[in-house]
Order: C-alpha cells, then structure tokens, then sequence
C-alpha cells in the first residue's frame, strides 16, 4: 500500500467545530483526534449531530466555526472542486439507506465507486473488495435480487474500494437483528483494517458499544 | 462505465417515460420532415414540369385546370381547340415554338398523349432504348410507365378513353406499338405514353369510320389539339399575347409560372399551418423531456446525492442528466427522420396513378439539418433545469431526510 508510509500523525484532527445548520445548532465537538488505522464510536441520542459531523468529516459541508483536518488537509481551505476530488480519494462512505443503483450489478455499484472518484478502471481491486466481504459469486446480481445483508456488503466494498484514508458509516447497524449487526460491525471493521483505513461509525446502538474502546460522545447541541 | 452508460442506464430503467419522450419528439419531427420533403419536392418537380412553358393556351374554363391538365397533367383538360389555331399561334412573331398536344386516352392509368417530337425535346429528354415515335400508332414510354406497367419495346397495348383508371371503354382495334422507352428525366414525361397526334386522331376518328373523300376531307377539317405550350421568342410577348388570346378568341391562356404560384398561395396557408402544429409537437415533446427528467430528478434524489459522495463533481451531475435529455432528443429526433422519409415514401406511393411517384423518400433535403438540429436543441434546452437542479443539490440535506 503506497500511501502508507505518508500518513503520519493525526488521521483525524477536529478542533473547536460549531456547525449550524438553518441557523440552529447542529453539533459542537471542541476537540478531538483519531490516529490512522484506529476504529471509533460516535455515540450520542438523536439530534446530537452524529450525521453532520460525517458530514463534516466528508468534506459534503464547510462547518461554522472552526476546523476539520482530515489527513493533515484542512477540509475548509478547498476550493469546492477540490473537496470533491479529496472526498472521491481518500472518504469512504456507507450510509443507513444503502443507496445503490438499482440497474447496475453489484460489480457496477462498486466500479462506480472508482468511475465518479476520476480513478483508473481496475477490475482486479473491485473483484477483491467484493471478494473479501464474500460476494464473488454475485457480483453479477443487482441489488434487487440481492438481500439486504448482501445488499450493505456491496455499499461496504464501495464504500473501501478506493482505499480511503477515512471509512464513515451512519448508523449502520439500525434494523438489523442482534447477530446481523455484529456481523455488519465486523465487516466494517475488518474491510477497514485490511485497507489500513480509519473508522468512524456514528450509532446509537447500545448493540455494538462493547465492541470499540474507543468512543467519541456527544451530547444533545 | 462512462458517463454515456450510466444515462443509457437509468433511461432502460424508466422505459415507459423514456418511449413516450422519444415517441412524441419522433411524430414532431416525423411531421415536420413530411412536409418538408412533400412541398420542396412538389415545387421543385412542378418548376421542371413548368420549365420553358411561357404559355399554355386550350378550351376556355378556369385556367388552373388548363394548367394543371396541359403542362401537369394532373386535372382533366377543359376541353378541345380546332387544329387551326396552332396554325395562327405559330405563326405569329412573338411565338418562337407551339407544341400541340392532344389528351384523352390512357393506358392503366397512365396518360397517353399525342405530342411532336419538340414535346420530348423541351424537357430535354433522352431515348433510353428504341427510338422516338415516326409512324401512327407508335408510342414512346416514360421510364415509370415502363418501370410499373411492365411494358417493354416491342410490345403491343389497347388504350382505353377517358384519363381515370377506372376507364372501361377500350380501343381495341386500335392498338399501339412501344419503339421506344425514354430515359428518366424527373419531368412529368416519366409518367406519359407519347405518341403522334396522328395516332390520337386514328383511334377516335375510328368511332365514325368516314363515308367517303369529302368526309375525309371535312373530318381532317374538324381536327382538334386539346392544349398548345407555347415559348415566347420575347419577353414583351408575356405584356400582350395572352391578353389579345383571351379576350380576342375563342381559346384561353394560362401563364403557368403565375397560376402555379396562386395555387401554391393557397397551398401555403394549409402548409403553414401543419408546419404551426409539428413545431407544437416538437415542443410538447420537449416539455416531456422536461417532465421525465424533473420526475427522474425526484426520484434520484438520493441517487444523485450518492454520486456526489462517492466523490462525482457538480459538473458530472450536471453531465448525466443532459446527456440523458440528449440521448432522448438524438433518438426521437433520428426516428423521426426515418419516420418521416418513410411517411414520404409511403405517401408517394399512395398518390393517385396521376401523381404517383412524385414524392420520393431517397432524397435528403438539407434543411432536415435544421429540423434535426431543432430537435436536439429542444432536448438540450428541456434538460438544462433539471441538470442544474441536481447539480445543486444540497446533499447533506438529501442524506438527512433519508436516514
């Protein structure tokens, strides 16, 4: 993996963030770093603003007040062509709602991945990350056809087939019986882990808080 | 994966939008190629017919009809006038040519006429195979009456009277023999029998076989033309001539250039108004665009949204949804192209016998670039809101709602 040896110091590093949001208060987070490679938990009630600050952390919103640094880059000196292209290289994204496309094979949904990133086709890393969560031999099927544990392990080989730095994942665990979600939780952690990616998971799961020792809290904004 | 597959894509998954769109775009421009091939090919076959024909002068009625009978050879002729007058035209000093043509039996619908060897040389038009008629009774086929009836060099045929296909009444003991077949001239000669005016006279005088000499001699008297083409040997003769044939006998002459231009006056008020109504489906079919994309654009919300996750720019987006409205405007604009030569083809074919053929499909007319490039544009145009608005989305927006 090239971009290793480059990582140094903070993968994340969050300092004295106030976002609003429509003019009320959306999350406040004074401080906070996560080192490469490391797995968190965002916990906090509904409304504590899990999904902003993902949001944030994805470069898809400049906060308020304060600052995101993600890899050393600080997300809010983009040019907003450029926070696209810093998202498409080095975020990972899985969301609640998978969002795939609906006519496209699970192979397609990933190749998207690295089409919309401006990245090379390479067929090789899209097999493998659909390998590792186990869906080579369905590669070929469409979502539809597909159930919905499946269906999150393509948005899970999507989400780390660039090899992203950072992997988000919004409440992943929510509708998903007790052993569905510590199977998604293990996934994601060991796709991340494979690409040497961190890992933020916002949750209010009670479910998979055991799991991580290391957990960021937030309170109600 | 490229941007081109992935509009393609979403465009199969929403086939009924996508047909309609396609389809009422298609019958715009289907509509609006029509006419366009019908009226240029129309004008442009009735200047040809018309070419070198200063004036036509025949039985007096309306002169539209003496018109399109003598020269077109579409309506039935007004009548008859006394050979003698082709006499007095010649020799008058502002007729440089008088071409008599006698009209009034057909062969399968096609008509016969009887004709000098200068009818055939005003058009400029070559003998293909054989040769011109000499003798009575020896006929010359235009290349489509060859083509559709069959009938080669060689062979022998009865006409019947009248000019209808429905004609029953034959000439069978006046048959004609084919010398020659004329090459295709793209000239109303294609679709005529020529033969002398000898021949015309033979097959009716034969209804009332004549007595003796002096009958003879008073039924040669009594010979008639049915129209004289004649070209002016100067342009003062236009100030004159018909003025002193109208009002000073008992014949009538039509200028085919201004007949033909009153009768495309009143065409063209039909004319425009069909081309109002293709131009109103053009753009309902644009709105439509409009609606299957801002539908999409609903629908995809989210979709979209993820693009711009998984790292898609503003631009991309923006790209997707105009090539999606570009790829609905280039199909119904290239099936209504085809549809339209097709339409023109078939209405070609289902003239009556007379006019068959006039509207051809082969030919392309450059302004269809226009009507192709309308088309496109209306696509394009219709496309670029929804784009904009999915370029603009607020994504974190989008992302919330649906969580």
């Amino acid at each position: 993996m090239p971009g290793e040896l480059t990582r140094a110091g903070a993968a994340v590093a969050v300092r004295g963030l106030a976002h609003r949001y429509g003019g009320v208060a959306a999350v406040t987070l004074p401080t906070w770093d996560a080192e490469p490679g490391s797995a968190w938990l965002v916990l906090g009630p509904s409304g504590s603003g899990k999904s902003t600050l993902l949001h944030l952390l994805a470069a898809l919103a400049v906060p308020t007040e304060g600052s995101v640094e993600v890899g050393g880059v600080e997300l809010s000196r983009l040019p907003p062509a450029a926070r696209d292209r810093f998202r498409a290289g080095n975020v990972g994204i899985v969301l609640q709602a998978l969002h795939l496309v609906a006519h496209l094979s699970a192979r397609d949904n990933v190749r998207l991945a690295r089409y919309l990133a401006g990245f090379p086709r390479d067929d090789a890393s899209v097999d493998a990350a659909l390998a590792a969560l186990g869906l080579a031999g369905k590669s070929g099927r469409r979502p539809g056809d597909l159930s919905h544990g499946e269906r999150q392990r393509i948005a899970i080989a999507r989400a780390v087939v660039n090899r992203p730095r950072l992997v988000l994942a919004d409440e992943p665990t929510a509708s998903l019986d007790d052993d569905a979600a510590m199977r998604t939780v293990d996934l994601l952690e060991s796709a991340a882990r494979e690409h040497g990616s961190t890992l933020v998971i916002a949750t209010h799961d009670q479910r998979v808080k055991a799991r991580f020792g290391r957990q960021l809290r937030l309170g109600a904004a | 994966m490229n941007l081109a597959t992935l509009s393609a894509g979403y465009l199969r998954a929403r086939p009924l939008q996508t047909c309609f769109a396609v389809a009422l775009l298609a019958l715009g421009i289907a509509a609006m190629t029509l006419l366009l091939l019908v009226v240029e090919q129309v004008e442009q076959r009735m200047g040809r017919d018309a070419q070198g024909v200063d004036l036509v002068v025949g039985a007096k009625g309306s002169p539209v009809q003496l018109v399109l009978s003598g020269i077109y050879h579409l309506d039935v002729p007004t009548g008859n006038i006394p050979l003698r007058a082709v006499a007095e035209l010649s020799r008058d000093r502002r007729v440089r040519e008088a071409i008599p043509l006698s009209l009034g039996d057909s062969f399968r619908g096609f008509r016969i006429v009887g004709a000098t060897g200068a009818y055939v040389s005003l058009y400029g038009a070559e003998v293909a195979e054989g040769r011109i008629w000499g003798a009575p009774m020896e006929a010359v086929v235009g290349a489509d009456v060859a083509a559709r009836t069959g009938i080669a060099v060689g062979q022998s045929f009865v006409g019947v009277h009248g000019i209808g296909e429905s004609s029953a009444d034959a000439h069978d003991s006046h048959p004609y023999r084919v010398v020659g077949r004329l090459a295709r001239s793209g000239t109303v000669l294609d679709r005529l029998v020529l033969t002398s005016l000898e021949s015309v006279w033979i097959v009716h005088e034969a209804h009332h076989e004549p007595a003796d000499q002096a009958e003879r001699d008073a039924l040669a008297g009594d010979r008639e033309v049915t129209v004289v083409l004649l070209r002016y040997s100067t342009p003062l003769a236009a100030a004159t001539l018909p003025r002193q044939i109208n009002a000073g006998s008992d014949y009538q002459a039509a200028s085919p250039a201004y007949e033909t231009v009153r009768l495309f006056r009143l065409l063209g008020i039909g004319v425009e108004a069909l081309r109002g109504l293709a131009g109103l489906l053009i753009l309902a079919a644009g709105f439509s665009v409009f609606v299957a994309l801002t539908q999409a654009l609903e629908e995809r919300r989210t979709q979209l949204a993820i693009m711009r996750v998984l790292g898609a720019s503003p631009a991309t987006v923006f790209g997707l949804l105009i090539l999606e409205g570009c790829m609905l405007a280039a199909a119904g604009t290239g099936a209504g192209l085809l549809a339209g030569h097709g339409l023109a083809a078939l209405s070609g074919w289902m003239m009556p016998g007379e006019a068959r053929g006039l509207v051809s499909a082969a030919a392309w007319h450059p302004d269809e670039l226009a009507i192709a490039g309308f088309g496109l544009g209306v696509g394009l145009l219709a496309a670029l809101l929804p784009a904009w608005r999915a370029s603009r989305a607020d994504v974190p927006g989008i992302l919330s709602e649906s969580s």
